[in-house]
């Protein structure tokens, strides 16, 4: 029998830039052409002003590590505990959720506000996911 | 809504709570309802309106034979029976029903005849939470207490005597799961389930259900229990992501529903005698305590480990023992709620004494949803 897997995100047409941009290399956010309004998760218009005139940008992928767990158990399939489930900040405002990688999954190692960028790790042909490391420098 | 216009005039819990694997999940709704319709002195037939959250209003009305002219089937988490109050207060304010029962019932432990919850992998927590490890609520609800409690300064010791102090409260408790005294030591050597927390942080896992009955406070006079009114309400709902509150360090649904309910009942902090907060895991009674204006949040988790939230204290809170000690099926709202009735009906297991005003503070998913309702005995 297969190992069991992560959980694959399905996009949606809503959402299929977002995707289309990590397996391109690019962390992309939308910011609203009426009030300026950065968001995430991808939507077609506005959450703080209703506007549909909205467009979308590159992000600079940098940001810093805002809260977490280490989950130790139950884990989830395709994952060994103990991992970190964390929460990430983006400089461009926006939160997402995220793994840390190329890091010591222990509360030592991840200390809240330290520094991280975005590395992107590709689970299949179709889906790469955005996760971060601890920033260079 | 007007104030002590509607009142619990019936209140039960499963005849067994813990676990219960020879019983079906909605055989429990089944049973919670026959056993506040016996409580409240009614038949079947009196029930006009009719809420519950999970399985539909439909299946259960007609499992029980219900034949409703109003129904509320608001499913937002473990806080929807607190909602449903709301509802059903307005509606029955408004002429739409008589009398409502309101059923929650879970077979959280023992799954019979429960569907499995499921995230799909086109929701948005299917594609931006779901891949990333989350799995079930102990790797999700406590994401934001390492902010909270570097943002106020809570130290680990403080989240820790949430439990010890619950514990107490669940030791005077004889349907209490779990009523060993605990310390704040075996809570931090009690195993790893999601850094912060450990097992004595997290709530239990159990089969259970719990029913009530409201009808307008004119007619609550004839009833054999006392009348419980409602006095105050809130609700409100923020995200189902965790990642995407507006912020860690305060759940802005409690900070609508809450104050919310505190206005509509015209009561200040002092006047609160009892106070549940939903508890699935240590850090919410901090939450609830500072999102509800208690106190800022800085002073929660010391708050607690002075033993002010204990029995004799001057604030007692989750006197059942809460979701950590007394029982939690999956959606613990309902057990608040009826603690909060036995509360001011008086007959409480760990009876706050002349206790006059119960505040009943509930959650929804992880932060997602919340609800508040103020109950009286004096109208």
């Amino acid at each position: 029998m297969a190992e069991p897997q992560r959980a694959r995100p399905k996009p949606t047409p809503e959402t299929q830039h977002f995707w289309d941009g990590t397996k391109a290399g690019e962390l992309r956010l939308q910011r609203c052409d009426a009030c300026a309004h950065v968001y995430f998760p991808p939507r077609p218009f506005c959450p703080s002003c209703a506007s549909r005139k909205v467009s979308m940008f590159k992000a600079s992928g940098k940001g810093f590590l805002y809260s977490y767990v280490i989950n130790h158990r139950p884990a989830a399939p395709g994952f060994t505990p103990p991992y970190a489930i964390a929460v990430v900040e983006l400089a461009e405002g926006p939160r997402m959720m995220s793994n840390i990688i190329d890091c010591p999954q222990t509360p030592e190692a991840l200390e809240l506000d330290m520094k991280l960028e975005v590395a992107f790790e590709a689970l299949d042909d179709k889906i790469t996911l955005p996760v971060f490391r601890p920033a260079k420098g | 809504m007007r104030k002590n216009q509607v009142a619990v005039v019936g209140a039960a819990e499963t005849t067994e709570l813990g676990v219960i694997p020879n019983v079906s999940q909605l055989q429990l709704h089944a049973d919670a309802a026959l056993n506040a319709i016996a409580d409240a002195g009614l038949k079947l037939s009196d029930i006009d309106g009719f809420a519950t959250a999970v399985e539909t209003p439909q299946q259960v009305c007609h499992y029980l034979g219900i034949k409703p002219t109003w129904v509320d089937g608001t499913s937002v988490g473990g806080c929807s029976f607190m909602l449903h109050v709301r509802h059903a207060a307005a509606a029955i304010e408004a002429g739409l029903c008589k009398t409502v029962l309101i059923t929650h019932a879970e077979s959280g432990k023992s799954m019979i005849g429960k569907a499995p919850r499921s995230i799909s992998a086109d929701s948005l927590q299917g594609q931006f939470e779901a891949p990333y490890g989350v799995y079930g609520p102990p790797s999700m609800f406590p994401i934001p207490v390492l902010r909270f409690m570097k943002t106020y300064g809570i130290t680990h010791e403080q989240l820790a005597s949430v439990a010890v102090v619950q514990r107490e409260w669940a030791a005077k408790n004889p349907r209490a799961m779990m009523k060993d005294p605990i310390t704040v030591a075996d809570v931090l050597n009690s195993r790893m389930i999601a850094y912060p927390f450990r097992l004595l942080q997290c709530c239990l896992v159990t089969d259970g259900g719990g029913a009530l009955i409201l009808t307008s406070a004119d007619r609550a006079r004839d009833f054999p229990r006392k009348p419980v009114y409602i006095m105050g309400t809130g609700e409100s709902v923020e995200t189902p992501m965790v990642s995407q509150m507006e912020t860690f360090n305060s759940s802005r649904a409690f900070k609508t529903a809450g104050p919310l309910a505190f206005r509509e009942a015209g009561i200040a902090h002092k006047d609160v005698d009892h106070l549940m907060i939903y508890d699935a895991f240590a850090h919410l009674p901090l939450f609830g305590l500072g999102d509800l204006g208690f106190m800022p949040h800085e002073e929660t988790g010391q708050f607690i480990a002075d033993g002010n939230t204990r029995p004799g204290g001057k604030l007692p809170l989750n006197t059942n023992g809460g979701g950590l000690s007394y029982m939690h099926s999956g959606m613990y709202g309902m057990y608040a709620l009826q603690e909060s009735v036995r509360q001011m009906r008086g007959i409480a297991p760990a009876q706050v004494p002349n206790a006059k005003i119960s505040v009943c503070h509930g959650v929804g998913g992880m932060f997602a949803a919340s609800g508040t309702i103020v109950f009286t005995n004096e109208r």
